[in-house]
Formats: C-alpha cells, sequence, structure tokens
C-alpha cells in the first residue's frame, strides 16, 4: 500500500477521498461548517484534478435532489451538509434509502435553530435517524478519511445499497488541521470496487422508480426497508475488515479506550470522545476504575456490541451532544432500551452538553464523570442532566 | 376533418409510452397531453416526475403506465432530480464509456412548476442543465381535490378560494409561468394546449433538439376540476385558445411568436359558460375579465410584432 502522511484541514482530507473514490457527480450547496468541504471539491474539479459534475445546486432540498438523479443513472455521488442544511433536504434524505440510492453524505454536525447557531453539536444527526441511512460517527480528520472510502463501498455493495451518512463534528473536527495518512489512488482502486447497479433509468431497459404505495403495500415496503438496514451490519463489518488490513486501522461498531475492568463506563460519540480519553487517562492514574465507550455506527444501532460492552459495568454515563426537548437524550433512550432486558443491568445516567458549539473539556468530562456517579449515588437516574447551563 | 382523419396515423408514431389502463379520470385533458408529449419524445428519454395527478394515476405499486424509464421522488424537486439525471449521463458518457443519446424530460403540475416547485425549476433554468420542462397545468391542485394554485384564474371557485356571499373565488389573475422561465434567458420556451396535438408534439420535437433548458406550458382541461362534461375536454380547450385565454405561442431566443394568430376573438363568456367553476360570476365579473383577457392577449401580440386587435 502506498500512502502519504501530510498535515491537512479534515475537510480537504475529506475532499481528497471523494477524489480518490473517482466520484462523478458531487451536488452541494455551501453551509457553515460543510462549505471547505464542497469548496475544496469544486477547486479539484475546475483545477481538472478530479473528472467530475459539479452540480452548484440553489438549495440543499436540490442537493440531494440532484443526488436522487445522478445515483439513479448508475452515477458514484457525493454530498456534504450540515444543520439546517440536513432539515432543509430531510424530505429527500428520506426518499434516498427508501429508493436505495447509494449516496455518500458527510454531515459536519451542526446546532439547529433557533435560536441560529453556527457551532457544532449532533442534533442535526440525531433529528436525520430514522432515514434509514447507515451513520456513522467519526472522531478526527483521519477516521473521516478513511470513512468516505469504505462508504462508497459499503453504501454501492449488492447486499447493501443504502446511503450513508459520516458524521463529523462542525468546527471541532471539520475544522482541525492534523496529520492524515492520504491513500494513493492506486491503493483506493484496487480497494474499491466500481459502482455497478442492476437497475438504472435506461431506455434500453425501462424501469419505473418512486411507485407510490397504498396501505396494502407500503408496510412491506418499509419492512424491506428496515431490513435492508440491519442488514448491512454484515457488509460494514466485513468493509472495515478489509480496510484493516490493507491501512492497519481496525474500525468497530462500539470502540473502547482503557475500558477493561472499569466500573463506570462513560458513553460518547464523535469528536468530543478524544476529550474524554484525556480525562480518563487523567482520572485513571488517580486510581478510579473509569473507562470509555465510543458509539462508531449508530445506524444500523448496534444492539450486540453495545450490550457487550456494557452489562458488565457498574455505572454507565452517557453523554449527548443533542437534545431531545422534552424527552429523553437520543443516544442514552437507545441504550437504556438496548439493555432494559438484560436481567443485570448497570445504573444510567444520562448527560447532555456541548450543545451549539460549548466547549467540553478533558476537565469538564472528569466533572461530568463525577456528577454521574453522583447522581447515581442519590438516586436521581430518571432525568436528564444538562452540563454547563449558566445559571 | 374527414381528410385528417385518414392521414392522422401517418403522421404520428404508433409508439404509446404511457399506456391504457392508468387511472385518470375520464376525459382528462392532462393525460392526453402526456400521451402526445411522450409519442414526440421516443422511447430514448428518461422522466423525471413530480408529484401530483400524473404520478398518481400512473404508478401504483407493482404497476406502471410507463413505458420509458421513469423516476418520481416528491412534490418539488422534479426539476432538481432532472438536473442530477442530465450531470449523471455527462459524467458517465466522459468517464465510464456510455454512448446512448437520452433526453432528459422534467414533468409537473401547475403546482409542482409555478408554486412548490419554483425554486428547484428556477435553479435547474439558470444553471442550463440540457433539459425539457413541461408543466401540465390544469389550474388549480387536482390531485388533492381542487384547491387554488397561483395558476388559477381570477374568479374561478376552488376548493380552497370558494366563491360565497363575500367573495368571487380566486381574486388573483394567473401567474404568467412561461413568462418567468423565458426571464431566465432560455433558448425555447412555449404554451400549447391539450387540444392541439400536432401543436404539442411539433413544440416537443423543436425543444429537445436544442442544447440547453427549454420549456412547454401546456393547458390542460380538467373536467373534475373545472366542473365541464368530460365529453366537452377538446371543446373546452379550443374555446380557451379562441377566446384569447390561452394564448399559444413560442418565445425563441427571446422572439416571440403567436402560433395561432386569431383575427377575432371569442367573447370570453363562451368558454367561462361551459364550466361550473365560473357559474356564479356575475355580468360585471365577466365584463372585467373580457377587459383583461383582450388587454393580456394583445400583450402577446405586441411582444410578437403583431398589431393590436379589439
Amino acid at each position: 500500500m502506498e500512502s502519504k502522511r501530510i498535515g491537512i484541514e479534515a475537510s480537504l482530507a475529506i475532499a481528497e477521498a471523494v477524489k480518490l473514490a473517482n466520484t462523478d457527480v458531487i451536488a452541494a450547496y455551501p453551509i457553515t461548517p460543510q462549505t471547505h468541504i464542497v469548496e475544496g471539491l469544486a477547486e479539484m474539479v475546475a483545477n481538472g484534478d478530479l473528472d467530475a459534475e459539479y452540480i452548484p445546486v440553489e438549495s440543499e432540498h436540490s442537493a440531494m435532489s440532484a443526488c436522487l438523479g445522478s445515483s439513479a443513472v448508475g452515477a458514484r455521488t457525493f454530498t456534504a451538509t450540515a444543520g439546517q442544511g440536513l432539515i432543509l433536504m430531510h424530505e429527500v434524505v428520506m426518499v434516498a434509502s427508501s429508493m436505495r440510492l447509494p449516496i455518500v453524505m458527510t454531515v459536519a454536525n451542526r446546532a439547529l435553530s433557533g435560536p441560529l447557531n453556527v457551532w457544532g453539536d449532533q442534533s442535526d444527526a440525531m433529528i436525520t435517524r430514522d432515514a434509514g441511512w447507515i451513520q456513522f460517527f467519526v472522531e478526527n480528520g483521519q477516521q473521516a478519511f478513511d470513512h468516505v472510502i469504505c462508504s462508497f463501498y459499503i453504501a454501492e455493495h449488492p447486499d447493501v445499497l443504502l446511503p450513508v451518512m459520516i458524521n463529523v463534528d462542525g468546527f471541532h473536527v471539520s475544522h482541525v488541521i492534523e496529520p492524515i495518512e492520504i491513500l494513493d489512488r492506486k491503493t483506493v482502486d484496487e480497494f474499491l470496487p466500481p459502482y455497478k447497479r442492476r437497475y438504472t433509468l435506461d431506455p434500453d431497459n425501462p424501469v419505473s422508480m418512486g411507485c407510490f404505495a397504498a396501505p396494502n403495500l407500503y408496510t412491506e415496503t418499509r419492512k424491506d426497508l428496515d431490513n435492508a438496514v440491519r442488514e448491512s451490519r454484515k457488509v460494514i463489518l466485513d468493509v472495515w475488515h478489509k480496510y484493516g488490513e490493507l491501512t492497519g486501522r481496525h474500525y468497530k461498531p462500539i470502540e473502547y479506550y482503557k475500558a477493561d475492568r472499569a466500573e463506570t463506563l462513560l458513553v460518547t460519540a464523535g469528536g468530543y470522545s478524544e476529550n474524554a480519553m484525556d480525562a480518563i487517562d487523567k482520572m485513571q492514574s488517580e486510581g478510579k476504575k473509569v473507562g470509555l465507550v465510543r458509539l462508531r455506527l449508530w445506524r444500523p444501532f448496534p444492539y450486540e456490541d453495545m450490550i457487550e460492552a456494557l452489562s458488565g459495568a457498574r455505572n454507565v454515563i452517557v453523554f449527548d451532544r443533542a437534545i431531545s426537548l422534552g424527552g429523553p437524550a437520543p443516544i442514552c433512550s437507545e441504550i437504556r432500551a438496548a439493555l432494559y432486558s438484560l436481567e443485570k443491568r448497570p445504573h444510567i445516567v444520562s448527560i447532555v452538553g456541548g450543545l451549539g458549539g460549548r466547549d467540553v473539556s478533558p476537565d469538564d468530562f472528569e466533572k461530568i464523570i463525577d456528577i454521574g456517579l453522583e447522581r447515581i449515588k442519590s438516586g436521581r437516574t430518571d432525568e436528564t442532566y444538562m452540563y454547563g447551563v449558566r445559571e | 376533418m374527414e381528410t385528417l382523419s385518414i392521414y392522422v396515423p401517418k403522421l404520428v408514431t404508433k409508439g404509446e409510452y404511457i399506456a391504457s389502463g392508468h387511472r385518470a379520470c375520464s376525459g382528462c385533458g392532462e393525460v392526453l397531453a402526456v400521451r402526445y408529449v411522450c409519442k414526440a419524445l421516443g422511447r430514448n428519454t428518461i422522466i423525471s416526475n413530480a408529484t401530483g395527478c400524473m404520478e398518481i394515476i400512473s404508478s401504483p405499486l407493482p404497476e406502471s403506465a410507463w413505458e420509458v424509464p421513469w423516476i418520481h421522488t416528491i412534490f418539488e424537486n422534479a426539476s432538481a432530480v432532472a438536473s442530477g439525471i442530465e450531470s449523471g449521463i455527462k459524467a458517465l458518457r466522459r468517464k465510464h464509456g456510455y454512448t446512448k443519446e437520452v433526453k432528459v424530460v422534467a414533468m409537473g403540475g401547475d403546482g409542482g412548476t409555478a408554486d412548490i416547485g419554483l425554486q428547484s425549476l428556477s435553479g435547474a433554468l439558470e444553471r442550463g442543465h440540457d433539459f425539457l420542462y413541461v408543466c401540465y397545468d390544469n389550474e388549480a391542485y387536482m390531485n388533492t381535490g381542487i384547491q387554488r394554485s397561483s395558476e388559477t384564474p381570477f374568479g374561478a371557485s376552488t376548493t380552497t378560494a370558494p366563491a360565497g356571499k363575500k367573495s368571487m373565488g380566486q381574486h388573483t389573475w394567473k401567474k404568467n409561468m412561461p413568462a418567468i422561465a423565458a426571464a431566465h434567458n432560455i433558448p425555447y420556451v412555449a404554451t400549447s394546449c391539450s387540444s392541439y396535438p400536432f401543436d404539442i408534439m411539433a413544440k416537443v420535437e423543436k425543444a429537445i433538439k436544442i442544447k440547453g433548458p427549454t420549456y412547454i406550458h401546456i393547458l390542460s382541461v380538467c373536467p373534475t376540476g373545472w366542473r365541464c362534461p368530460s365529453s366537452q375536454t377538446i371543446k373546452v380547450g379550443r374555446l380557451a385558445v379562441e377566446t384569447g385565454i390561452f394564448p399559444i405561442y413560442e418565445i425563441e431566443n427571446g422572439k416571440y411568436k403567436l402560433n395561432i394568430d386569431l383575427p377575432h376573438l371569442r367573447p370570453v363568456e363562451d368558454y367561462l359558460k361551459l364550466q361550473g367553476r365560473y357559474r356564479h360570476l356575475t355580468k360585471e365579473s365577466i365584463a372585467e375579465i373580457q377587459v383583461k383577457v383582450v388587454e393580456e392577449y394583445n400583450k402577446v401580440r405586441h411582444l410578437a410584432g403583431l398589431k393590436k386587435i379589439k
């Protein structure tokens, strides 16, 4: 395998990966903090470094719509968005999965209005949770690069044919310059099979795509899609395995950090996991039995991995960078549901923080773990705690 | 007419690309127009269809009336989907040995075109994609039950702008969609009507030979929504044209040409009285409509370099 390690902004590394995947069509609308990705791609196309059609659409809604069209004729298709852009295109996002179109999209996760806030949190990803897309969380630019390559493989696999969303925390990951290993063209060409689909919009074999379903068939179409999302797990694991063999970077649905023999596990998703690691290092050096579990695969939800990761712990503190107004925080509520059927369950406490770009430092994560343990001790595990609210 | 019945089968292809057995209402002018459009397009076509009557009557899973590749996704994005299809084919042709000559066509009703779909249409026209957009204008949201649109004519009664003691129904004048399309400086814009099959086919054939975005706006008679007998579809469409209410013209590279040049317009009442949606109109309202129709018709004549008529 050939590669080079260079200092590069995560957004531009994502653009490099899209280029290396020899993407055919990019349709995108700029929105902070995703802009550097599509600007990078536009520049590559303008300079002839990437032979692709770049469609500068007039909205995110049209971005995803154009992606449907290009993917349906058999062109490899990419887009990127964030926050408001993702929820504007949401109507079309739902259709991409139901039509089994393997579009790859990076989302530079951003808070949702109102009030308007261009900074990071994961509310946009959570709102798209039920859309039938495969969803990953990544923690740094290298993982973002790797997941673009893997996502085309997974999405276009004939046993999958589903769109894939890669969640990259806005600013805290998307704008960070870091050393990233960029694979060479030949390596990617050998790893990534071409996009070939059996049914395209082709006059020689006319098909109708997007027929409506009455009550007698709608349920069956949704069951079929649900099966497809669940069963994509096998291919995801397989592609990660192959990619690990190639690069030495092995990914899993749930990843651990110093979690062996920990009594208390913190659960995070995305870029703040690296801050949490610093907190775990410090607390372990002080003799505290804490560890970290990071959510990589959000959809299909990794039930068995989650149970395996958490069932042996005494305490679980789930940190969500998103809020469900008037309800339980999204990742925590799914973890509670996954563990409910166990005979012996850990105590689970839900903490929300890092909203709208608010920093959560290693010191903050220490406090979050302390607060979580305190709430477990005092029996207040049934409500969500919001960390860092200024009184 | 007798001679025409001999020659028509020779003039028009026998190919049908929207199959019979679809679920359109009897007397539907829109599906007639779609049929003529498809005949002129031929088989090497990909259609992106907005949600609306045409999608609903032609595609109940697991059936489809379409003999050409067809995609429907949602209501307001037919043009954006067509943009992606056109760009995808361009990339495939350049990079992956794709050799077919394919015409990309987006279509929608007046709602999917002039209202909810206007933004995506404008974007696709402005970006210059090589595609044809066809609007089948039946002057209200017929699919959901005759609600008003921006294409509903002044004075028509619809379920969301009904005539009542304090309202005459629609109180705004029809949005000029062809002029909006033409304002994008696209090479070809035309109007037509479901009662003029040869006009429709000639314009579609012309449009698809032109490189770049083209737009055809087809008035499509809807007996269900217009409250007229389904046997009168052709007559009502002809009256829309002969009264000057819906002029038939082309705009080629900005230049207007009136295709059906009428020396005298018939009174609008001939058209209005056949339709229940205008039943409530008073003499005064009809007179107001008459004045406006002549004024608007003369605007088109003026743009086409023709003298005003009274």
